[in-house]
């Protein structure tokens, strides 16, 4: 009885299964997020820097930031998140995890989801936090800052999806940064006016939910044909 | 069909067929524009509201509808190349990417020469202007990645997942763009209703949109063809072509 164990061990560790690798992979995200805190820290003090600029370069008067506001920490947000992802599979490229990832048994855009959220997490979560902040800042009322909130949540996401893409195509290129921008910037435009116009009509005390709706479907379409176009764009990148 | 088409995926079967098409598109986009522009620019009837500064539609409503319709040609080519992997159509979509995006800037520019008397300014943040600027910018993006790789291939499949990319992202932008602002006019004759256009008016219209559609396919037979014979610069049957050019040329001298 005891001859055979070995055996099934190292076949169970070929057929991992799906699961086991989300989860592997999730935990690898965060412990090299963990080993390297600049990575999370960064893209907040961005953020912060940005939005400061504004106030310092149209006018500090309350009711121009007031007007402005949204837009301006919408679009630090969205500057911050392209700076971001522009790292985010240059490590796997060169160290060949893109070579085992397809040829594991895993599929790829169950990967890329893990490593997306993961990221999503590590990298928008405290823009998210920190967004009241600058919206006292940026004199916004009390009553917008949930509205705020909830469209960093659910736009903040598919800009990392988007930006994802515009990475994989532009990994193995050394000067991808401009390129990334000219590629990704464009696609940006649909969530920011949505977004926008969510917090325009919450700062008038009008219902939101029409903006907010538009937003999540444009989650979900991201969310599911991201994955898809990040595979073959990571494919193109090894052959 | 498939077997009536599959010839094509091969690079000198398509070579030959861009040149077969090259001359009969260059006349044809010749002769509409020609005819086209005299009759709007010359003899079409003057707006009642807009005088003679109108007729500068003969060549903006064509350049706006291509600039469109070459984003979408050369999204199904992209999308042809990537799911068959037929390389001929990863280079028709290098062959329509500058053409479209000179299309869609040449749109721009007219139409920020009509907009100056019309509107009082070059540039206002309309919807239908904002969105062709964007999609001026997409096209960038793909040229610019296309060219951005060392290898041609690797170039021309990134370009193409991002021209899919894209597509799929050209109506989202559109309506959002839409919905966020809107001042110039409606669509004229692209919608169902008995379009709101004097026919003397639609004819020569619809001739120089013609005649671009034609100088857009003449050119992108030339690219592509071009394209073609530089991919398979060193494969067998372009030195026998380039020899039998060669020979042809040494003939006619000789005969002189």
């Amino acid at each position: 009885m005891s001859k055979h164990p070995p055996q099934q061990e190292s076949h169970s560790n070929i057929q991992l299964s799906y699961s086991s690798a989300f989860k592997s992979i999730v935990k690898r995200e965060f412990s090299l997020a963990w080993q390297k805190p600049a990575q999370i820290i960064q893209p907040v003090v961005f953020f912060l820097i940005v939005v400061t600029l504004f106030p310092l370069g149209i006018s500090p008067s309350p009711k121009t930031l007031q007007l402005i506001g949204p837009g301006v920490i919408w679009i630090a947000a969205l500057l911050s998140i392209m700076l971001s992802v522009e790292g985010l599979f240059r490590q796997d490229f060169h160290e060949g995890h893109i070579e085992a990832w397809l040829l594991s048994t895993v599929p790829m855009p169950l990967i890329i989801i893990a490593k997306l959220l993961s990221a999503w997490v590590i990298s928008c979560g405290m823009l998210i936090v920190f967004s009241p902040l600058l919206a006292m800042l940026m004199n916004i009322a009390p009553e917008v800052i949930p509205a705020l909130m909830l469209s960093l949540l659910i736009g903040t996401p598919i800009l990392l999806f988007i930006g994802a893409i515009g990475n994989a195509l532009t990994v193995s290129l050394n000067q991808g940064g401009v390129l990334l921008s000219l590629i990704v910037l464009p696609l940006y435009i649909p969530v920011l006016i949505f977004a926008t116009a969510m917090l325009e009509a919450a700062s008038v005390n009008m219902s939101y939910v029409g903006q907010m709706s538009v937003l999540l479907s444009l989650l979900l379409l991201s969310f599911v044909m991201a994955p898809l176009a990040i595979g073959a764009a990571l494919k193109n990148t090894v052959n | 069909m498939w077997k009536w088409l599959h010839p094509y995926a091969k690079a000198e079967v398509a070579y030959q067929l861009c040149y077969k098409l090259l001359p009969y598109f260059s006349w044809l986009s010749v002769i509409t524009l020609a005819v086209g522009s005299v009759w709007g620019l010359a003899f079409a009837p003057a707006d009642y509201q807009q005088g003679d500064s109108f007729r500068i539609i003969y060549f903006h409503v064509p350049t706006a509808i291509l600039s469109m319709g070459a984003y979408t040609s050369m999204a199904i080519c992209a999308l042809i190349g990537m799911v068959w992997q037929i390389r001929n159509a990863e280079l028709a979509v290098y062959a329509i990417a500058p053409v479209g995006a000179v299309y869609t800037f040449l749109a721009l520019v007219t139409g920020a020469i009509w907009g100056k008397p019309m509107w009082g300014a070059w540039w206002v943040w309309d919807a239908r202007l904002t969105s062709e600027l964007i999609l001026l910018f997409l096209y960038l993006g793909v040229i610019a990645l296309y060219n951005a790789f060392e290898d041609r291939r690797t170039g021309a499949r990134a370009a193409s997942i991002l021209a899919i990319v894209g597509v799929i992202n050209v109506p989202i932008i559109h309506y959002s763009v839409e919905w966020w602002n809107t001042l110039h006019q409606g669509a004229t004759i692209t919608k169902f209703a008995k379009p709101s256009i004097s026919t003397d008016m639609l004819w020569p219209l619809l001739l120089t949109i013609a005649g671009f559609m034609f100088v857009l396919a003449a050119l992108t037979c030339l690219r592509l063809a071009n394209q073609i014979i530089l991919n398979d610069a060193r494969r067998p049957w372009v030195k026998a072509l380039v020899e039998r050019e060669l020979s042809s040329v040494s003939m006619s001298k000789a005969s002189k």
